[in-house]
């Protein structure tokens, strides 16, 4: 994106962060294939990406494991960032105004807007769920009673269900809001999009008291 | 054409039909296993090794006559035994010759993401292809008879095969040729339900009031069917499942769910793309730079280099 060089810029995710948040999407998009493959036989061939059926059945469960393995990683780092505040609350009231792309409407954002912590919430427990009814399935490794595996395997598909359709919605949100893009892959946004898009964060990061500010 | 079955009606995974001009115009077939002639001698275990080529592993006695302890992936029937006292103060020698029921509405066929790892024949045999197997184990949480094992060598599912391979050439399957007492009996379905009305006849006029016939219709009706002294009772028989059907949990993760969660993932990312059709992208303009600037520079200057 030529129009962020030369310019000056704000750091808004640290290599580390956007390294595993790329990994998580990875994982998450390997995940979710193969699970779909298994899934509804209309989609099985999709299992062909994976070598089969067979290899798909084996790999499944460890790209799940390291999505949730990686995803505890990020959410330790930005946990304390996704709390829920009044602002918050006003903000997903107004959800017209946001897919209206009516910003100037809003509450001042922070760090992150409510619909971003929605998706952080909703993959929090989906990935606990997902991994915990996971186990359960995991028929290589793990046994357990039908009466403990049936329920699992029903929780297992909702909340894949409800995770892939989360994650749909924060893609074409990051496509949707230019530089957000940008922001994950190179890690840095303008002041302008700053302003626009999270303005308390650009007063807290651009205060003099804490200079987080950096240039590509 | 030779070496082919022509008599698919069902196929796991599969929504087109499968080769089926092959139908069972003489009649469904039946294992009936009367529980009350079976003296427990095991040699369909024995039969059911030797035509299947199985061998399992030695098992150690846990106390009774059951040998081995369950069924395993190279054990694919099993007599189970169970002492029960009866309200005289008798005890009955229960024996409940165990294996795949071959149900007409069968679970692990629902549940099975592979196509053609589990067939239907015409003739009401459930046989698993064990080629196509990919080892899910989706097949042993959808059975309500507990029957599929995953073998730990291949990791394919294993069960009874009612012998389909005999059937196909006519023959009956190896347990029925084994049984010395005539407990295990073999034919159509409808000769087999005959047989079994004649030996409840006789069992109610020889005291056992309540001996009936399992065929539980909450799976269709079974293509193994077995004469119980107790039909009124299938649990006193090792467990035997009184009202067996696939779960509602099963029917719903493979049933209903399906469609409706791809329609709804469709939905969603429908609604993005016509989202952007209709409202455009979110971009940040050059007012928006204008006052971050103007921002920054009424207030102290932060360390950022211009």
């Amino acid at each position: 994106m030529s129009e962020l060089r030369g310019r000056d810029t704000l750091l808004r995710y640290s290599t580390e962060v956007r390294t595993n948040h790329w990994l998580n999407a990875i994982c998450f998009v390997l995940a979710a294939l193969s699970g779909l493959a298994l899934f509804h036989p209309a989609l099985f061939w999709l299992s062909n990406l994976f070598g089969g059926g067979t290899w798909t059945r084996i790999l499944h469960p460890f790209l799940g494991l390291f999505m949730v393995l990686l995803f505890l990683a990020l959410s330790a780092r930005v946990w304390d960032q996704n709390g829920f505040a009044a602002s918050d609350w006003q903000w997903l009231r107004q959800w017209r105004d946001v897919v209206g792309d009516r910003e100037e409407r809003l509450p001042e954002v922070g760090r992150y807007n409510a619909g971003q912590k929605l998706v952080f919430f909703v993959s929090v427990g989906c990935l606990l769920v997902l991994f915990v009814t996971g186990l359960a399935m995991w028929q290589s490794y793990f046994t357990v009673s039908d009466a403990l595996r049936r329920p699992s395997s029903v929780l297992h598909a909702i909340s894949a269900l409800v995770l892939i359709c989360t994650i749909l919605v924060h893609i074409y949100a990051g496509f949707w809001v230019r530089g957000s893009m940008h922001a994950m892959l190179r890690g840095t946004v303008t002041p302008g999009w700053a302003w626009k898009h999270h303005r308390a964060w650009f007063r807290q990061i651009t205060h003099a008291s804490h200079p987080r500010a950096g240039s590509d | 054409m030779p070496l082919q079955s022509l008599d698919i009606i069902r196929r796991s995974a599969t929504t087109s039909p499968s080769p089926e001009v092959r139908g069972a115009y003489t009649g469904t077939v039946a294992k009936l296993i009367d529980t009350t002639k079976c003296i427990g001698c095991k040699a369909c275990q024995v039969a059911c090794m030797e035509w299947n080529d199985l061998r399992d592993d030695v098992s150690t006695n846990f106390g009774s006559y059951q040998n081995p302890a369950d069924l395993t992936d190279r054990s694919w029937t099993l007599m189970r035994f169970s002492e029960y006292e009866n309200p005289k103060g008798d005890l009955e020698w229960l024996i409940r010759k165990d294996g795949c029921m071959h149900c007409a509405d069968p679970g692990c066929l629902k549940a099975c993401p592979s196509p053609g790892a589990i067939v239907q024949y015409a003739n009401g045999i459930v046989d698993f292809q064990e080629e196509n197997c990919i080892g899910c184990g989706y097949c042993v949480t959808a059975c309500p008879f507990d029957i599929p094992r995953i073998s730990k060598r291949d990791h394919k599912a294993y069960k009874c095969t009612l012998c389909s391979d005999r059937v196909a050439v006519g023959m009956e399957p190896a347990c029925i040729k084994s049984c010395p007492t005539g407990a295990l009996v073999f034919g159509t379905k409808e000769d087999m339900q005959e047989h079994a009305a004649e030996r409840i006849e006789d069992l109610k006029s020889r005291g056992f009031e309540k001996a009936g016939l399992y065929d539980p219709p909450g799976v269709g009706g079974t293509h193994v069917m077995y004469v119980l002294h107790h039909a009124d009772q299938p649990g006193l028989y090792a467990g035997l499942v009184a009202d067996p059907r696939i779960s509602p949990l099963v029917r719903l993760w493979k049933g209903k769910a399906k469609p409706l969660s791809l329609a709804i993932m469709a939905f969603t990312a429908l609604a993005g793309f016509f989202h952007f059709v209709w409202v455009g992208r979110n971009e940040v303009d050059e007012r928006d730079e204008d006052a971050a600037r103007a921002d920054l520079e009424g207030r102290r200057k932060p360390e950022m280099r211009t």
